[in-house]
């Protein structure tokens, strides 16, 4: 019972991870772009949220209403001032340009907020637990957050497969100078795209934050656990993200029940593993 | 004009001055101890040890397209195979710096197997998970002090010379070594048949695959070498660290970010660019150190405005504009008898 | 002489260092249908190219109904109203057919064109609407394409090599369909290497070589001797 019990926080902490990775995976499918500043932006959101809560005085989960937005008006200012000037053919600028933007809110935030540990208090939200079965309980946040993590996903995959915005973003990505015939600035396509991205790392940041203690320098690593998220479930599936966010989770939580310094070893190789098995992923995009 | 007539010629007048400027230099720096002082010595190893990286990340990126941001892996790999070997294994660990060379370019040829799946950008932070892994696995060795580190043991020490003076001029002059011989080995590499392969590579991969040039074998060959290369400049490093921690050995700001501003900086797919961008990074550092994050901001801020403003770097735009080279890699065809026009 | 609709003056185009275009001139008047021939490299598709804001060039260059145009994007000129079926039909591979035609249509301009419309004209794309347009065959998918570049409600459709690959009798039935599409106030510039079909088509010709045109008239005017001397340059 205790292992169920292991597995299903695992899941709901993939649900965490899943959604570390669908902004990453949106922007890689429109312009081809990794965005290694990723984790770091996703940590920018949780100091945003820190902000807009003591500044207001309001419940973390309501300060979404404010975050997502600041970080979706940033995404767009970022595409359109920096990333756009990096795209062509040459994959350094932007691999280069992403990374120096990494260093950059590292070295911002440390020297604005300290290297102290911080936690944003959701209230007596983050205490209480329904019992599904005899002797599990699932937390309301975890749960919470699965649940924001699968409507996430299936928002960006209706979006994707079912409007006019995502009809621009898969024309942009298969041919941008074809794009361009039809009348779609590419520019502001990719900037969309990126808007849509950082709103989604706004609502990941926020839960990380409500979830779990956040520094200045824990970005990279939710950068790397989105990514292997991506590669496990395969490029260009959504819900293969989903899946391989949850297979990430749950590698980590058995990992860590084993011994405590293996939680992220074990993720890491379950990742290896499948590249090396399997390196198109477990749900690959059917073309 | 029949085919003995021409001769592929490589050095052009600059790079003839700029070879004669590196022996001068090289005999010039050989003899240091005799006139630095102690703090010198040791900005210099410093100095020497980020050329070699950068260096390495250059041939790596630069030249074979394969852009690392996990390059700290074979750092921290070398330095932990001089610890283990020194302490566990009694080499003296001045011996351990090839060895340590050796294992890692075994170790590298399964990791780029691995690796080499992914594309591009995705390539990229395939080898920090790399790194990230080397680093969770060396905090698991429980004899090498786990998450927290060891020192090597004083015995281990002595062994490398019997004074501290004798110690930091060994370790400065092996640094200085493994610079000429990496920088050499670089040279060599980029005007052989690899070299060749590497820059069709690099113009275009498609069309280098149907010449006729092995990819896959020339971008391993060159991960190889440059696996081995910053692995024993990681093991001198912490040499002279004289400590080691996983955190700090597998460090992606020291060891990864620094090199690749400095490659940026300097010049990218050039080896002048490492060497000027190594200049530019400590004049930097010495003047700017203090700010310390603020530093590492406006370090990141210059790197994209390089990126953005000039994207081949200091010495892209002096080569570019004056037509300069210090190393004689050019490849241009002479007609062997009368004189060039 | 109204003012034409396209008017294009001294225009130059470079890949590069090299040059494609030499100083084009020429005038193209709202309703009528214009072919361009001439062999591979010509500087054809360049030209359309250039048109369709894909290539830089001088403002002055091309005006378009009035207006200076040269240096505008590709998405600000397909604004104005030209739209290029491009060489080689280029579909969206990861839309349906149906989804290739609606982002023609994004642009929103009114006119005529609609789903409905391009679907009467091209029945068998309506049958095909919900595949993937990777899985349609060559004939179709110019006919997407063609259908795609309508939905902009274009006042300028630029076509290249339409025939490009395709069976004679699927050319044959798509070029029949022309007259239809200029019939409803579009004007046509079709650049094509099948030379029967060009002058078969249109009311002018130009023949290019080398980046110039060296030889353009009536279709009427024009034999078709003098045309495939002036293709092969002889």
């Amino acid at each position: 019972m205790e292992w169920v019990n292991t597995i299903v926080q695992g899941i709901l902490t993939g649900g965490l991870y899943a959604m570390f990775a669908a902004g990453l995976s949106l922007i890689f499918g429109v312009m081809r772009l990794v965005n290694i500043a990723h984790g770091d932006l996703i940590v920018l959101a949780a100091y945003v949220a820190l902000v807009v809560t003591e500044t207001l005085g309001i419940n973390p989960l309501v300060s979404l209403a404010f975050v997502v937005p600041i970080m979706a008006i940033a995404g767009y200012v970022l595409q359109r001032t920096i990333l756009n000037r990096t795209l062509g053919d040459d994959l350094l600028p932007p691999l280069l340009v992403t990374f120096g933007l990494s260093i950059i809110i590292q070295n911002a935030l440390l020297e604005i907020f300290t290297a102290d540990s911080r936690k944003l208090n959701a209230g007596p939200i983050e205490t209480a637990s329904i019992e599904v079965l005899p002797g599990i309980s699932l937390g309301v946040l975890p749960l919470l957050q699965f649940v924001l993590a699968v409507a996430v996903i299936a928002a960006m995959q209706f979006l994707f497969y079912r409007t006019a915005t995502g009809r621009a973003f898969r024309a942009t990505s298969d041919d941008q100078p074809v794009s361009q015939l039809m009348g779609l600035d590419n520019r502001h396509v990719f900037a969309l795209a990126m808007a849509l991205s950082l709103a989604i790392v706004a609502i990941a940041g926020v839960l990380l934050a409500v979830r779990a203690n956040f520094d200045p320098s824990i970005g990279p690593a939710r950068l790397i656990f989105g990514f292997e998220a991506v590669i496990i479930g395969g490029l260009g599936s959504m819900w293969g993200t989903l899946a391989g966010g949850i297979i990430l989770g749950v590698s980590q939580a058995i990992g860590a029940k084993i011994d405590p310094g293996w939680q992220l070893l074990a993720g890491h190789l379950v990742f290896l593993f499948i590249l090396a098995i399997r390196p198109q992923g477990l749900f690959p995009k059917v073309q | 004009m029949g085919a003995a007539a021409i001769r592929v010629v490589h050095s052009t007048r600059s790079s003839r001055i700029g070879v004669a400027g590196f022996a001068l230099l090289f005999v010039m720096l050989a003899a240091a101890p005799f006139w630095a002082e102690r703090s010198d010595l040791r900005l210099l190893v410093e100095i020497f040890t980020y050329v070699a990286l950068a260096s390495l990340w250059n041939l790596l990126a630069g030249y074979a397209g394969l852009v690392s941001v996990g390059q700290q892996a074979y750092v921290g790999l070398g330095a932990y195979i001089l610890f283990g070997l020194a302490i566990f294994a009694g080499i003296n660990p001045v011996w351990t710096i090839p060895i340590a060379g050796l294992i890692s370019a075994v170790i590298a040829i399964p990791v780029a197997f691995l690796i080499f799946r992914l594309r591009g950008h995705y390539f990229a932070i395939g080898t920090w998970v790399v790194a990230e892994v080397f680093r969770l696995l060396a905090a698991q060795i429980g004899p090498l002090g786990g998450g927290s580190g060891i020192s090597l043991p004083v015995a281990t020490v002595t062994a490398i010379a019997e004074t501290r003076q004798m110690r930091e001029f060994l370790i400065y002059w092996i640094a200085l070594a493994l610079l000429v011989v990496i920088l050499g080995l670089i040279v060599m590499l980029l005007r052989s048949r690899y070299g060749l392969a590497l820059t069709a590579i690099r113009d275009n991969e498609t069309a280098a695959l149907s010449n006729g040039v092995n990819v896959t074998r020339t971008k391993l060959v060159v991960y190889v070498i440059t696996a081995a290369g910053t692995a024993m400049i990681g093991a001198l490093i912490f040499l002279q660290k004289l400590r080691i921690s996983p955190d700090v050995a597998f460090s992606v700001n020291e060891w990864t970010a620094f090199v690749i501003f400095i490659v940026v900086i300097g010049g990218v797919g050039r080896l002048e660019g490492p060497i000027i961008g190594t200049i530019v990074f400590f004049l930097l550092r010495e003047t700017l150190a203090d700010l310390g994050a603020l530093y590492l901001l406006m370090l990141g801020i210059v790197a994209i405005g390089v990126m953005l403003k000039a994207p081949k770097g200091i010495w892209g735009y002096v080569a570019d504009r004056f037509g300069w080279e210090l190393f004689p890699l050019a490849r241009r065809v002479e007609r062997r008898d009368g004189p060039p026009p | 002489m109204p003012e034409p609709l396209l008017d294009i003056r001294a225009l130059d185009a470079f890949y590069g260092d090299f040059q494609a275009l030499f100083g084009i001139s020429l005038a193209v008047p709202a309703n009528s249908v214009v072919s361009f021939v001439g062999a591979n490299g010509a500087g054809k598709s360049t030209l359309l190219k250039s048109i369709a804001g894909l290539m830089p060039a001088k403002a002055d260059a091309i005006t378009f109904d009035g207006e200076a145009i040269g240096d505008k994007p590709a998405y600000d000129v397909a604004k104005r109203g030209i739209a290029l079926v491009p060489e080689g039909r280029r579909l969206f591979p990861s839309l349906s057919v149906e989804e290739n035609l609606m982002i023609g249509g994004q642009l929103g301009r009114a006119g005529p064109w609609s789903l409905a419309r391009v679907y009467e004209l091209f029945p068998v794309l309506f049958e095909r609407r919900n595949t993937s347009a990777t899985a349609l065959s060559g004939g179709q998918q110019q006919m997407c394409a063609i259908g795609r570049a309508l939905m902009a409600n274009p006042r300028l459709m630029m076509c290249d090599e339409i025939s490009l690959g395709l069976a004679p009798i699927i050319v044959r039935d798509i070029y029949a369909r022309l007259p239809q599409i200029a019939a409803a106030g579009i004007t046509l510039v079709i650049v094509e290497q099948d030379v029967a079909q060009a002058l078969k088509a249109a009311d002018h010709v130009y023949c290019m070589q080398e980046g110039r045109i060296v030889l353009q008239g009536r279709t009427g005017d024009i034999t078709r001797k003098a045309v495939s001397a002036a293709y092969f340059g002889v």
